[in-house]
């Protein structure tokens, strides 16, 4: 094993906290990106609520944001399908794909494995300033005459290829939302590069892989998928940029028609972008969830004072295991495309197995809480609402595998209650999992442990008053990206829609409390100890924060897995004292 | 007392969430297609098999977390370890794979993997920014050929069709409405002048894109006469939450009427 890159502490305010190398400041500038980005994606979508439940209500502060896309704070129905199209964009690029892998693994893997840094800091750093570049380029696209894109975050051809002739909405926000989830993309690249090899390449003396915490092994096995996903993306969206600006047709057929004129491409197909974008799609759901997985295994182990049931091997090798299969899956995405119906059969097996190790997991967890010592601090509790919502969303799961029952629920509510339980929440609980629980190592600060209780119960509460009610609206056939229900069949459901916005804007401000923890607790928490939770990875055997190199200096020795408890006692991984838990 | 209250309201979740399956709170609307109950069906077992499995994983999550808080002593593993979690998965997928895909409906097959009937009412349906047009060929039977390039919505010319020199043509008969006879095998073919729509019926339990550059054929017979919504679910641009038109399902003779009436208006 190698030694750490060195370089030499920074010196100056640029270089420690703008173009910093260190790994842990990358960490809180990724951080700090997604929580702004979430507030954004957020705002978003109180405003998309608003307008589905009360379409006459003028919204505070829109009509300033686009005098065009919403006069006097009331969305046209092409503002509405923009917003929702950056909701989309930002929470699932710059929020979730963000935030538990970048954001946290970046600031914990290289301490987790006893390194000084990440292999490549330089590198690293890119990452982050590519990546805030990408976030510029979709914020920008708001501040264009055209506005932002409406082609939805999945940006199907050819509507999203053909440019403005297809409508409002398709001017340069589309080419800028290009732009952005390529520079996304190249970065995401270069930080699966950074966490492989740090995680192969750094590890301390005695740091086996199979002495890995979990959650290095949740960043590990991520950082794989994305390296395979984000390759495919980003060829896919420079061709979808060539195709608006260059003249080419790699996704537009010939003989379209727009405005009575007939347009001057041919040969594209726009089944070939649905593959490739479901190619990285699919497994970019993976990509969300697996560090939440390695999240919430790696902290529950602390809270409930034992091993995890069947040790490291069993919740990595599920991982492993979906990691894998989620390449063989995309074309559920595409059972009504007009994909062969043979084909259909095809995507449906592999996606019914892929619950075989997502179940695993599941029960890993649920299970592992029998006969334990729970310690109910808001880490634990934020761990066991991503259980719950995993739970549900992915029950909703085996109805979408199925190409017969999919075949009606396609495109309905019932799809958006899913993703949003399966990997939009249950990621975002295990992101704040991590952030209560590592807040201490990062700023060196307690956070107000009422407040975050009190954040947990209102968004459990909240997220289910939200999305059961869309998953289950569903049922009825609910469609959904409509910005305003006039169909016979949809009008009924407009109290269900108040009900949903009323609680989503609760379930909104309830973040704000979170947001007052976290700038609180930051100046002024009491002061963290080394290991405030009792716990045995290496993150918690350095002061809070670490040093520059984040140990001192002192050369490190591992001589236990991740998960040395037995109720009120634990191991250090250091400790040379033998085993309590036979890990 | 976190994790009692954490149990009880994940109970309450997960009862409010089963009335509302049960109860019917929302859910599918009347079926009209032949085809449609075996969906139904198997969306009805997948609920029984799927809702077993939330209730049994909320309760025992909720279970365990009420019960194990707290300084307990010498914390113990799940009797067996996971031999017996894994075990577990692969029979509950296992039982899940068996009943839905072996002794299930079948009604992806059923629907997708059958030539349509030959004495099906062809319909030609075309798609556009955002309105559906369809199409009948008229007495000759035969649909005259499209020219993208000849389609002229002013003029009243949706599908780009050539009257002047085509005379498979002339007879074609365009609609802003479908019509068809009640019991009658359907066949339509759903192709989009401009980018991505969706026919979608939910009382016929079909549900297709069209795609730009495709001809997608679909079947069905429907069972009761009405009129329904067809509405596009695939995001087409501003206008796709209004994007709709109506089918009515007719007796025979009405249906005979109303095509005379449509072709009169040609």
């Amino acid at each position: 094993m190698h030694a750490a890159a060195h370089h030499a502490p920074p010196q100056g305010f640029i270089r420690k906290y703008v173009f910093s190398v260190d790994h842990k400041v990358i960490g809180i500038q990724y951080t700090t990106l997604s929580l702004v980005a979430a507030f954004v994606g957020m705002a978003l979508s109180w405003a998309m609520r608003i307008h589905l439940a009360w379409p006459d209500y003028h919204i505070p502060l829109l009509g300033w944001v686009s005098p065009n896309g919403a006069p006097g704070g009331v969305m046209t129905p092409e503002y509405y399908l923009s917003l929702m199209t950056m909701h989309g964009t930002i929470m699932a690029f710059f929020v979730l794909t963000a935030a538990p892998f970048a954001g946290f693994g970046n600031f914990m893997l290289p301490i987790q494995v006893g390194a000084a840094d990440m292999a490549f800091p330089r590198l690293n750093m890119a990452s982050f300033w590519v990546t805030f570049t990408g976030f510029l380029f979709a914020c920008a696209t708001f501040f264009i005459p055209d506005g932002p894109p409406l082609s939805g975050w999945t940006a199907y051809a050819p509507l999203s290829a053909v440019g403005s002739v297809a409508g409002p909405g398709q001017g340069w926000g589309q080419n800028l939302w290009g732009f952005s989830i390529a520079f996304f993309c190249i970065a995401s690249l270069l930080g699966s590069l950074n966490f492989i090899v740090t995680t192969l390449d750094l590890r301390t003396k005695g740091l086996k892989m199979s002495r890995l915490p979990l959650s290095t092994w949740g960043w590990f096995i991520d950082a794989w998928v994305s390296l395979l996903a984000f390759a495919v993306l980003l060829p896919t969206c420079l061709l979808l940029v060539l195709d608006r600006l260059g003249g080419t047709s790699f996704f537009i057929p010939g003989g379209l028609v727009f405005n009575d004129q007939l347009q001057p491409h041919s040969g594209g197909s726009p089944l070939l972008f649905q593959h490739l974008f479901w190619f990285f799609g699919h497994p970019e759901v993976y990509i969300i969830i697996l560090p939440a997985f390695g999240i919430v295994s790696h902290i529950m182990p602390t809270f409930i004072r034992k091993p995890l049931v069947g040790g490291w091997k069993v919740v990595t090798f599920s991982e492993i295991a979906v990691g894998t299969l989620s390449f063989v899956v995309w074309g559920h995405h595409m059972f009504v495309s007009g994909m062969s119906p043979y084909m259909a059969m095809v995507f449906s097996v592999p996606t019914l197995f892929i619950t075989i190790p997502s179940i695993i997991a599941v029960l890993v967890w649920v299970f592992s809480l029998y006969g334990a010592n729970i310690r109910f601090d808001t880490p634990l509790l934020y761990s066991l609402g991503f259980i719950s919502l995993f739970i549900t969303g992915g029950i909703g799961g085996f109805f979408l595998a199925q190409p017969s029952t999919d075949s009606y629920l396609h495109a309905t509510s019932f799809v958006v209650g899913h993703f949003h339980f399966t990997m939009g929440l249950s990621a975002i609980f295990a992101t704040f999992a991590g952030f209560y629980y590592w807040f201490p190592k990062m700023f060196g600060r307690m956070m107000n442990e009422k407040l975050g209780k009190l954040h947990f119960w209102l968004s459990f509460v909240g997220v289910y008053c939200v999305f059961i009610t869309m998953q289950l609206t569903g049922m009825t056939g609910a469609v959904r990206r409509y910005s305003a229900l006039v169909d016979d069949f949809m009008v009924p459901l407009i109290p269900a829609y108040r009900f949903m916005t009323v609680a989503a804007l609760l379930l909104g401000a309830a973040q704000f409390i979170f947001l007052y923890n976290v700038i609180w607790s930051r100046f002024k928490g009491p002061k963290a100890p080394d290991n405030p939770w009792d716990a045995t990875t290496l993150e918690w055997d350095t002061t809070s924060p670490p040093p520059f190199d984040n140990f001192g200096g002192r050369q490190l020795i591992v001589h236990h897995g991740p998960m040395e408890y037995d109720g009120d006692e634990s191991l250090m991984q250091t400790s040379p004292k033998p085993s309590i838990a036979g890990t | 007392m976190a994790g009692k209250i954490f149990a009880v309201i994940v109970v309450l979740v997960t009862i409010a969430t089963a009335y509302c399956v049960i109860a019917h709170v929302w859910w599918m609307p009347v079926d009209i297609s032949v085809h449609g109950p075996r969906i139904d069906k198997q969306l009805e077992e997948t609920m029984l098999v799927a809702g077993l499995l939330f209730i049994a994983g909320q309760v025992v999550l909720a279970a365990f977390a009420f019960l194990y808080g707290g300084a307990r002593g010498k914390p113990k593993q799940i009797p067996g370890g996971a031999k017996y979690l894994v075990i577990l998965a692969f029979a509950i997928v296992g039982a899940e794979i068996l009943a839905l895909s072996l002794v299930g409906s079948k009604a992806w097959g059923a629907v997708y993997f059958e030539a349509p009937d030959p004495n099906s009412l062809h319909v030609d349906v075309q798609a556009g920014q955002f309105a559906y047009y369809f199409r009948y060929p008229g007495p000759d039977g035969t649909f005259g050929t499209l020219h993208p390039e000849l389609i002229n919505e002013g003029g009243q010319n949706f599908f780009g069709l050539d009257t002047d020199h085509d005379a498979d043509a002339k007879d074609d008969i365009v609609t802003a409405e479908i019509a068809i006879p009640v019991n009658q095998p359907i066949l339509l073919t759903l192709h989009s002048k401009d980018v991505g729509h969706s026919f979608d019926v939910r009382e016929l339990r079909v549900q297709q894109d069209f795609v730009p550059g495709m001809i997608i054929p679909i079947h069905f017979t429907a069972t009761q006469t009405g009129r329904f919504e067809i509405v596009c679910t695939q995001l087409c641009g501003l206008g796709h939450y209004n994007m709709k038109a109506y089918l009515s399902v007719l007796s025979q003779a009405d249906y005979d009427e109303w095509l005379k009436k449509q072709a009169a208006m040609q």
